[in-house]
């Protein structure tokens, strides 16, 4: 007996704690619906985050070198182990920057002795000049070999000479060269120099390949500058072989060196700040932008604007260096550029996010030099003796809140404008992601489709919910919601393949049957009203979308085939070229107007349901009480039931909204895709979800234009977040509401 | 006047126009999908047309009439074609889809009805369906054996053409089986191998004697493949030896070998009763046969079994996790702002653009949860990917996030409308709120579970932007499932019907050719979905019955 009892007390606890652990797993598989939106929240977050990422520049190595060099120019190799430094007695030096030999000099070589000038070309190409007091040149490039021994990467440095170690004359006169610039690609290169006695002289070097031996020979033309200022500050040859930049105190002379017989003066600019004197000039990557900074901290970006037909320098926008800048330094591949200033300071700017990203004080003396690494991911100063390499931390420079949302004049561009472009073939592209274009499609997009399912989805609704017999309603309710139900992507489908060449083909009927149907309507309402009374009591009440259906189905078959004679009569034949010829509008195939009625069609049966529930769930005792009161049904339902409804009403509405926001396949299908900013209804759009499903698959990994997808995928979960939880408290109130009375 | 519209019947009689066009919307839709799709597989008459160009040369086009449309006479005078001016104002235009794409410019060709001198429809035009260039129309002249013609009357040459191509088929059956099956399997075991190998490689113990057992192992399956190799060979050449000449359209003589026939029918000799037979046997072979020519041919087979599996694998996921949700949400749930939140995040999830989930699911799923399973599971096959790329597990377990909420609110409203005494009763009893729930509320409740699941199926089905990111493909070369271990390939590519769609009528190089099998499968795919909403429409009003009888 006792044993009995324990046992089934044993057996009790089992259950108890059997019950215990139910319960909370449930609740944990409760929570776990929650911990999923928040998971794709945090995500989503998780990889939008590292754009907005403030830069930061850390010390990571540093060694003293036993001389102190007056230094031309410096540079690493990619993976920031060997730097190499130019310095004025003409040596080329390699040093080490890895861990274990630190600071060792590796290979030295003297190239030219007592040069007189230096020049060297944009930093992809990295090669550089040494000029000599009789006119002579030579072209040297600091190069680096990786190879793999033991499986261990192996970097060695090496000198080459594209046009060997022997000196190259460029002036026939042989007075030394006291300014000089070169640009030098793989088949084409260009030299300009400013002789002692102040000539210019400007060589072009052209390689041609020998047929049988494959051998590469370079040919030389030498073409005399015409009108030279008396003085030569700076001097720079662009990367694509266009212009020739001259610089003469504040003043630019721009030679347009595109044709060789006919080399002129393109255009004469005063480039300084106000009040201010210019200190150095430096092209940015992609060869169109010019950087001119001023003693006054100011540093300016130049590019060629189309004006007028004629290709002008134009001033774009200025940065703050706040110090007198004494040297520029350009990125490789973006548009970033760094500033070194007087004072000793150290900014990094980016053109197109416009931004000042980093300033920081990293010397005492305002003599520095600093390079780039070539990934952009290190700084190599150079401080007397002291040489240091900076761990850069500057992934989406690019990035910015006024880059994604503001107007931003691009290179090339004629002026400020909202683009998206993420994509070309070439490195120095600068990518253009503004969101507003496609995030302006998306709304275009929702708002066309609302303004098509709106009115019907909501008439629709008042009338099922109020005026249908129950026994039809039956039927019709689930008819119109299995619309839900179908897959988009047929309807982008047919929206592409059927309807959009139906309505380019029938554009008059189309429009025709905008009046035609509401006309049909209310004629068909005014003559059933003058029907005998008899026939009309025959009629059970609620049956008009039945009368309707087949006149509906008449008009619009009749109006179809008005839509050819429409367009004779009206369009002189051709409607399309009637619209753009002369209306001035532009017709795209694949418009707005499909998307509208496709997506529409989408979102009419989210709309309806919910709208139907709300107005039928209006208490009875309300609209008994109106109709007792002498209203006519329609004053009851305009006066007490839409009003008392009204909430739900909106909340459907908010729902449909979400829906269309974030709908893909029907815009992907349905549009060119192109992200135009233009509310013509016979355009197109690209919206937010297309843009992410044809970009998406091809983006990488990490970079900025993958995270500016996922800031589009945060900002759709944001705005349907947004809808979607109004409209769901909006309708838990409502409930409440309808339950208390 | 004023008066009646002041009454408001106007504005009934216009929200009743709403619902009307509304429902003519959705039923038109249906029967356009309908229609255009099933009407694909009806053989079509052949027509042959006398046709008379310009300089007056005649012209004889064979093919089927694909479309028409009128024209006005005016756009064609301005497009320069001349000699219209005693016709109407407007003119008839038929688009004929011409076939032999490899011997024409266009094989869809628009000719005006002034062109048109005659038609006939003979009756011994013959359609051939081929591996390549899409369909011929022409005439059997003759066969061909090893190059020589056979001496056969015009009714033996049908007779003839049909037995050989059903022996060919049966040698062309046997080379993929033999493809797909053994010369498959030993393709796999190989890369199995050479995994294995790479595998003991880095993990440090890679010995002289291991290398040998290696390089036998492979040595032993590149023998067999050897000899299969020759079985392979041998089924080609024997399927090579006959040939047809076709006669076709301008009267030339056009010889293709028989392997290289898929079908053939004569559509204009066709009885109504063979055309109804002809039009299911084409059906069938939609269903169940490979696309060819870049999808815009053949079939779909594999597209409704990478959806059909795609989607039960997500069923599986997403039931357990949605029914216990609801479970929480109506059982255990105290009133409270916890609560709130859960349902705020469950009408989230169902109203979150399904592209964001896709975005979620290629980022979080694809490169960290796969990305990590490669780093622990297969370090041997990096840096190609196995769990770190797209593919139908991480396809699934998106659309189950996807799809939670369907389950949730339909097992939610199964579970409120279990009447409170049968709890009340069951736990009286002495049973203990568990064993009520697993003995009493969910069995009771499983009809509505069953129903959110096939609402949620049916939402998984049709769904394709999330799926463009995380793991479906125009061509998959494998399905997911095969007889090589372990049979289930759940890091695979699959193919789906909702893309297909996508693919083949946006992106292929032929729409007009691929167009009807878009309807096709657009059809197809409708009449799955809308199959499976109408069965969970049932079993939940059955269900409501049922409660409704208890409640009395």
């Amino acid at each position: 007996m006792q044993s009995d009892v324990s046992n089934r007390l044993r057996a009790d606890q089992k259950r108890v704690i059997k019950d215990k652990l139910v319960k909370y797993g449930i609740t944990s598989g409760g929570a776990l619906v929650l911990v999923t939106l928040l998971l794709i929240f945090g995500y989503l977050l998780y990889v939008v985050l590292p754009i907005f990422a403030p830069v930061s520049l850390e010390v990571e190595k540093q060694f003293n070198q036993t001389t102190k060099q007056q230094i031309y120019a410096l540079g690493l190799d990619e993976q920031n182990d060997i730097s190499f430094q130019i310095d004025k007695q003409g040596t080329l030096s390699f040093y080490s920057l890895r861990e274990r030999d630190l600071g060792e000099l590796l290979l030295k070589k003297s190239i030219l002795n007592n040069p007189v000038a230096f020049a060297q070309t944009s930093p992809n190409h990295n090669t550089h000049l040494f000029s000599n007091d009789k006119g002579q040149v030579i072209i040297f490039k600091p190069e680096f070999e990786t190879s793999y021994p033991n499986d261990k990467r192996l970097i060695t440095p090496k000198i080459s000479f594209p046009f060997g170690e022997t000196l190259l004359d460029i002036d026939p006169q042989g007075q030394a060269i006291d300014t000089v610039s070169f640009e030098l690609s793989e088949e084409y290169g260009a030299i300009a120099a400013i002789t002692r006695d102040n000539r210019g002289l400007f060589m072009v070097l052209t390689a041609t390949e020998n047929m049988m031996t494959g051998d590469i020979v370079w040919e030389s033309e030498l073409i005399t500058l015409p009108s030279l200022p008396k003085k030569v500050s700076q001097m720079l040859v662009s990367p694509d072989f266009n212009n020739l930049f001259i610089r003469s105190d504040d003043s630019l002379l721009v030679y347009d060196i595109s044709e060789l017989d006919d080399i002129s003066i393109k255009s004469v600019l005063r480039i300084n700040s106000p009040n201010s004197h210019v200190t150095d000039m430096q092209l940015l990557t992609g060869a169109s932008s010019l950087m001119v900074s001023n003693q006054n901290g100011v540093i300016s970006q130049w590019f060629e604007v189309l004006k007028d037909n004629k290709r002008n320098f134009t001033f774009i926008r200025d940065f703050n260096a706040d110090n007198n800048v004494t040297d520029i330094v350009a990125e490789y591949f973006r548009k970033s550029f760094l500033t070194t200033d007087a004072e000793g300071y150290l900014s990094i700017f980016h053109t197109t996010g416009n931004t000042r990203l980093i300033t920081q004080k990293i010397s005492d003396n305002g003599n520095l030099s600093v390079a780039f690494s070539p990934r952009a991911n290190a700084l190599l100063v150079v401080d007397g003796k002291q040489v240091t390499l900076y761990k850069l931390d500057n992934e989406h420079p690019e990035i910015t809140w006024s880059s994604l949302w503001q107007k931003v004049w691009y290179e090339g561009y004629p002026e400020a404008n909202y683009l998206w472009q993420s994509t070309s073939a070439n490195d120095d592209f600068e990518a253009k992601m503004s969101l507003v274009p496609i995030s302006f499609g998306t709304i275009k997009a929702a708002f066309y489709a609302m303004l098509f399912a709106m009115p019907i989805a909501i008439a629709g609704a008042i009338y099922t919910a109020y005026f249908m017999s129950p026994s039809i309603r039956s039927y019709v309710k689930p008819t119109v919601e299995i619309m839900e139900a179908l897959p988009t992507v047929i309807l982008g489908f047919l929206a592409g393949l059927w309807l959009a060449p139906l309505i380019e083909n029938q554009l008059p009927g189309i429009i025709l049957l905008l009046i035609s149907l509401p006309l049909s309507i209310l004629i068909t309402a005014m003559l059933w009203t003058l029907l005998p009374k008899a026939i009309r009591q025959a009629v059970p009440e609620g049956l008009h979308p039945i009368i309707l259906l087949p006149v509906l189905i008449a008009v619009g078959y009749f109006s179809m085939s008005l839509s050819e004679p429409l367009e004779l009569w009206l369009f002189d034949g051709d409607t399309r070229m009637y619209l753009t010829n002369v209306l001035g509008i532009d017709f795209d195939q694949r418009n707005s107007l499909i998307v509208g009625i496709a997506m529409g069609f989408a979102v009419i049966p989210t709309i309806y349901s919910i709208a139907e529930d709300a107005i039928f769930s209006v208490p009875k005792s309300l609209t008994m009480g109106s109709l007792a009161l002498g209203a006519t049904p329609w004053q009851t339902l305009v006066k007490v039931v839409i009003l008392t409804a009204s909430p739900g009403i909106f909340s459907a509405v908010m729902m449909g909204t979400g829906r269309a926001v974030g709908e893909t396949m029907i815009v992907l299908m349905a549009t060119g895709n192109t992200p135009i900013m233009d509310w013509n209804i016979f355009e197109g759009m690209r919206s937010l979800s297309a843009n992410i499903a044809v970009e998406m698959p091809e983006s990488e990994v990490g970079s900025s234009h993958y995270r500016v997808l996922f800031l589009a995928a945060f900002v759709l979960f944001i705005f349907t977040f947004m809808f979607n939880t109004v409209a769901e408290l909006v309708r838990q109130r409502l409930r409440e509401k309808y339950s208390s009375l | 006047m004023n008066k009646w519209f002041k009454s408001g019947t106007p504005w009934i009689w216009m929200t009743g126009g709403a619902v009307s066009i509304s429902l003519i919307m959705v039923v038109g839709l249906f029967l356009l999908i309908g229609w255009r799709g099933l009407s694909f597989f009806w053989p079509a008459t052949v027509y042959e047309f006398d046709m008379v160009d310009k300089q007056g040369n005649h012209m004889n086009v064979i093919g089927e009439i694909y479309d028409s449309e009128t024209v006005p006479k005016q756009q064609l005078i301005e497009a320069g074609i001349s000699g219209l001016e005693n016709k109407g104002d407007t003119l008839e235009r038929f688009l004929i889809k011409v076939g032999n794409r490899e011997y024409v410019d266009l094989d869809f060709q628009w000719i005006l009805e002034t062109t048109i001198k005659g038609k006939k429809i003979p009756d011994d035009i013959v359609v051939l369906e081929r591996t390549k260039n899409g369909n011929f129309y022409g005439y059997i002249k003759e066969i061909l054996e090893n190059g020589k013609t056979l001496t056969l009357s015009q009714d033996e040459l049908e007779i003839q053409f049909k037995t050989r191509l059903s022996m060919t088929q049966a040698l062309k059956d046997k080379e993929t089986d033999l493809l797909k099956g053994e010369i498959g399997r030993i393709n796999f075991d190989l890369e199995k191998i050479r995994l294995a190998k790479r595998k003991v490689n880095l993990d440090g113990e890679l010995s002289a004697q291991k290398i040998a057992q290696f390089a036998e192992q492979s040595q032993r399956l590149r023998d067999e493949y050897l000899v299969l190799e020759k079985q392979l060979f041998e089924y080609r050449t024997q399927a090579q030896r006959d040939s047809v000449v076709i006669t076709d359209m301008t009267g030339r003589d056009v010889t293709m070998p028989i392997a290289s026939v898929l079908d053939f029918y004569l559509p204009n000799k066709m009885t109504f009763i063979e055309k109804v037979l002809h039009w299911f046997h084409q059906t069938g072979k939609f269903v169940s046969d490979d696309p060819r020519e870049a999808n815009t041919e053949g079939g779909v087979f594999p597209a409704i079994f990478g959806t059909v599996f795609m989607v039960m694998l997500m069923a599986v996921i997403v039931t357990p996790f949605g029914v216990i949700a609801a479970i929480y949400l109506h059982e255990y749930a105290p009133k409270n702002t916890f609560t709130k939140f859960i349902r705020i995040a469950v009408i989230n999830l169902a109203g979150v653009p399904s592209i964001v989930y896709g975005v979620f699911g290629l980022g979080f799923f694809v490169y960290i949860v796969g990305g990590s399973i490669d780093q622990l599971l297969y370090p041997e096959a990096l840096p190609s990917p196995t769990f770190g790329s797209p593919g139908v597990l991480w396809s699934a377990l998106t659309l189950a996030i996807l799809t939670l909420p369907v389950v949730i609110v339909s097992t939610e409203e199964g579970l409120s409308r279990i009447p409170i005494s049968l709890r009340e009763g069951s736990l009286a009893l002495g049973a203990t709120k568990s064993e009520t729930l697993w003995r009493i509320i969910v069995p009771m409740a499983s009809p509505a579970i069953m129903t959110g699941l096939i609402l949620a199926v049916a939402r998984a089905a049709g769904e394709v932007a999330p799926l463009m990111l995380v793991g479906v493909v125009k061509m998959a070369p494998t399905l997911p499932v095969d007889g090589n271990f372990p049979y289930l390939h759940l890091e695979r590519k699959f193919m789906h019907l909702g893309f297909h769609i996508y693919d083949v009528g946006f992106q292929s190089p032929n729409v007009e050719a691929a167009r009807p099998l878009v309807y096709a499968t657009s059809f197809l795919l409708v009449t799955v979905i809308i199959g499976l909403n109408l069965t969970a429409i049932a079993i939940r009003n059955n269900l409501r019955e049922k409660y409704r009888a208890l409640e009395h």
